[in-house]
């Protein structure tokens, strides 16, 4: 009974964090499904957004969901500089080449991060209160952080099906050639694509730092759990990677219930290799 | 196809992860920490009688420094205290020696990045390459048991300071003296403040899965039952853990009313930050070594209320006194002298981990004194010998086999933040109560 109790207030705080999770996958997601390639650089990005907030709210006092509009527009120009400098020219190379490029990007910006800010650990301090429905706390800034998370993958999904370039980055994904036979500017799509990957990325990142103390470093685990989400969400598909989220935080609240929290990672990573094993185009399949 | 190689790659960064905590680290960063100016000078030994010929010797101090990763915070702490302590001796003239020698400090050091593959790494490169004379450890208790290991194999002398764990003592080294009072007596304050403010207090321990914490919580929980305190919660995290609901909840559901636990600086900052936007309730909270920090009040409000052991604070320094009257030696500066040199230098206030760096300087100067000498050996019998106190508190170090280099004299106080009449976070020392400057804050407020 008590481990039921448990569950019971454990698992809206995994399902909140996993729409969060499943935002930063999304980003990775996306830049792969469009042009196959691995941004090892999406986890600094979310460092990246973690500093817009801090620095927006400690600097200005700018609340840490008006500051997510400037920090989406530079995570659209930092993807647009990334693509354009590090990407494009190794867009046709071999995959090994792009994945070097984005690790490159990746060392980079850790190093300036690391001179400038140190790995010290940051911390917002802001809350959007708590509120309490029987034995279960629901903190604002989760809540507000999954309304989020799923206007972003509401917008993206809009975004992909309703508006000409949204469509354009479809057929580019679908067959690049094709695309550009009929006409469409498949280098500035694909520098789209990129931007918007890297923007969900410093989004996700904004609203972790609502929640967690962070350092320069601090991106890399949720790179990790991208990673994991992407292939339990099915490659390549942007609203399964908002459910192999919510899988991924599920398990992160139900498993402490019953087990000591080390197991948590264990768990996670072993349904992960079932899946590849099992189900290697993910739990809802991939869009292409 | 694409879908394969993304998820091969994504079982290669898994493995590699895996592996990258059982192999060495691929990206040697080394970066030299700078001495930090001070001006107040040290009283030098008294120059023997017949002045001989002046020949000047420096002696090379070795140790590594958490410039980056976990450890950071409390890593450039201890150094900045220790690089006070050598500027102020050298620019005071150094060690005098009877036969003459006039004995002067340069240190070595280099940046582990927080893990002990880079620690065993660089500690050999101090001893063979750089011909450190003596060791520091480096902070925490993790890398210093990865150099302890170095240290011991090539005979060096190692101060450990930062690195409270026992059991490093315990496997038959000789090299090693402590400095910090031994994990397993860490929060023995802590608990007999506990029960003369709530003998009813129902416990949970929460720490992170580490050597040094669990050492904390396997003296503290034997200390808890013997004192017949309820423990109702025992629970180790990871040190990379973000998420502490899960263990927030199970806090609330096993009816804890106090929390001991904690670990270092990155994870202990993050659990108080989501205990307080929880709303536990708790009536106290204890955490190891991240409330010791002066970055810790950027939690807000969070802080309020959550103490520490601490193995120093200014306002319950060691005196001459205090010394005499326990028929001691008091060695170095007063407390006072210390932090005015400290703050003169960097311009901060001074926490235990400074005055843990400092005081390993100062233990060293002592044994070198004492052995009127810098031969390791002589050095070594002088620390063996040593019983004095400082500013920082007693040094007397454990000779017997089973145990050799323990810390034996030295004991902690709890500080607690409180707020002043400006409503400014402070650390206040509340207990022992004859050196305590406030009241314990008991319970806590309701966030």
């Amino acid at each position: 009974m008590q481990q039921i109790n448990l569950l019971l207030t454990s698992l809206p705080d995994g399902i909140l964090l996993g729409f969060v999770y499943g935002l930063a996958a999304m980003g990775l997601t996306l830049i792969w499904g469009v042009m196959n390639v691995i941004n090892l650089a999406h986890g600094p990005i979310i460092a990246l957004g973690m500093f817009g907030t801090f620095f927006m709210f400690s600097r200005t006092g700018l609340n840490p969901y008006v500051s997510l509009i400037p920090i989406a527009i530079f995570g659209l120009l930092i993807g647009i500089l990334i693509y354009t400098v590090a990407v494009h020219r190794v867009i046709n190379a071999p995959h090994l080449s792009s994945l070097l490029a984005t690790f490159s990007v990746n060392m980079i910006i850790i190093g300036l991060g690391t001179a400038i800010l140190t790995t010290s650990p940051y911390n917002v301090d802001f809350t959007a209160g708590s509120f309490k429905l029987g034995s279960i706390t629901l903190l604002g800034t989760r809540l507000i952080a999954a309304l989020v998370a799923m206007l972003f993958t509401g917008g993206l999904y809009l975004f992909l099906y309703r508006t000409r370039p949204g469509k354009f980055i479809r057929a580019v994904a679908n067959n690049r050639a094709a695309a550009e036979l009929m006409g469409i500017p498949s280098t500035r799509i694909l520098a789209l694509s990129f931007a918007l990957g890297t923007m969900l990325a410093a989004v996700s990142g904004a609203l972790i730092a609502t929640f967690f103390p962070f350092s320069i470093l601090a991106g890399g685990s949720y790179e990790l759990k991208s990673f994991v989400i992407g292939v339990l969400g099915g490659l390549g598909n942007p609203i399964g990677a908002l459910f192999g989220g919510l899988i991924l935080g599920m398990l992160e609240g139900i498993i402490p219930a019953f087990l000591e929290s080390s197991w948590v990672p264990v768990i996670e990573f072993g349904l992960f290799v079932v899946i590849l094993l099992v189900r290697p185009s993910g739990l809802f399949g991939a869009k292409q | 196809m694409k879908r394969s190689f993304f998820s091969i790659f994504t079982v290669l960064v898994l493995m590699g992860m895996i592996l990258s905590a059982c192999g060495p680290s691929a990206t040697p960063t080394e970066a030299p920490v700078a001495p930090v100016p001070t001006e107040a000078p040290v009283e030098e030994q008294p120059a023997a009688t017949e002045a001989p010929a002046m020949v000047e010797e420096t002696v090379t101090i070795g140790f590594t420094s958490s410039l980056t990763g976990a450890q950071e915070v409390s890593s450039k702490r201890q150094v900045a205290g220790f690089n006070v302590w050598m500027n102020q001796l050298n620019e005071a003239g150094g060690i005098k020696l009877s036969d003459g020698t006039v004995v002067k400090f340069a240190a070595q050091t280099y940046d582990d990045e927080s893990t002990k593959e880079r620690v065993q790494e660089l500690y050999t490169r101090l001893i063979t390459e750089d011909n450190a004379d003596f060791l520091i450890s480096p902070y925490s208790s993790g890398l210093t048991a990865a150099a302890s290991i170095i240290a011991e194999q090539n005979g060096k002398v190692m101060i450990t300071a930062g690195a409270a764990e026992d059991d490093a003592y315990k496997t038959g080294n000789t090299s090693l003296f402590q400095l910090y009072t031994p994990g397993s007596k860490y929060l023995i304050s802590t608990v007999d403040m506990l029960k003369t403010l709530d003998p009813e207090a129902k416990v949970a321990i929460v720490h992170e899965n580490d050597k040094f914490s669990t050492s904390v919580v396997d003296g503290l929980k034997p200390y808890l039952e013997s004192q017949g305190s309820e423990v109702v919660y025992v629970e180790p995290y990871a040190s990379d853990t973000a998420d502490f609901s899960p263990v927030i909840n199970q806090i609330v559901q096993s009816g804890a009313t106090v929390l001991l636990g904690g670990g270092h600086y990155p994870d202990g900052s993050n659990f108080a930050r989501q205990l307080y936007e929880r709303k536990v309730g708790l009536k106290f909270i204890s955490l190891l070594v991240a409330p010791a920090d002066s970055k810790f009040p950027e939690l807000g409000d969070a802080a309020l209320g959550v103490s520490t052991s601490s193995q120093w604070e200014l306002a319950a320094t060691h005196t001459p006194e205090e010394a005499e009257a326990l028929g001691k030696e008091f060695f170095g500066p007063t407390g006072e002298e210390f932090a005015a040199a400290y703050e003169a230098a960097t311009g901060e206030k001074p926490t235990y981990h400074v005055a843990g760096g400092y005081a390993a300087g100062l233990v060293l100067q002592k044994a070198i004194q004492d052995a009127d000498s810098i031969d390791p050996e002589k050095v070594k019998a002088a620390l063996e010998a040593m019983d004095i106190f400082t500013f920082y508190g007693g040094i007397k170090f454990d000779t017997t086999p089973d145990a050799h280099g323990l810390q034996l004299s030295h004991e902690m106080v709890v500080a607690q933040w409180q707020k002043d009449d400006t409503g400014t976070l402070v650390r206040k020392v509340v207990w022992p109560a004859d050196v305590a400057n406030a009241d314990p804050l008991y319970p806590v407020p309701a966030p």
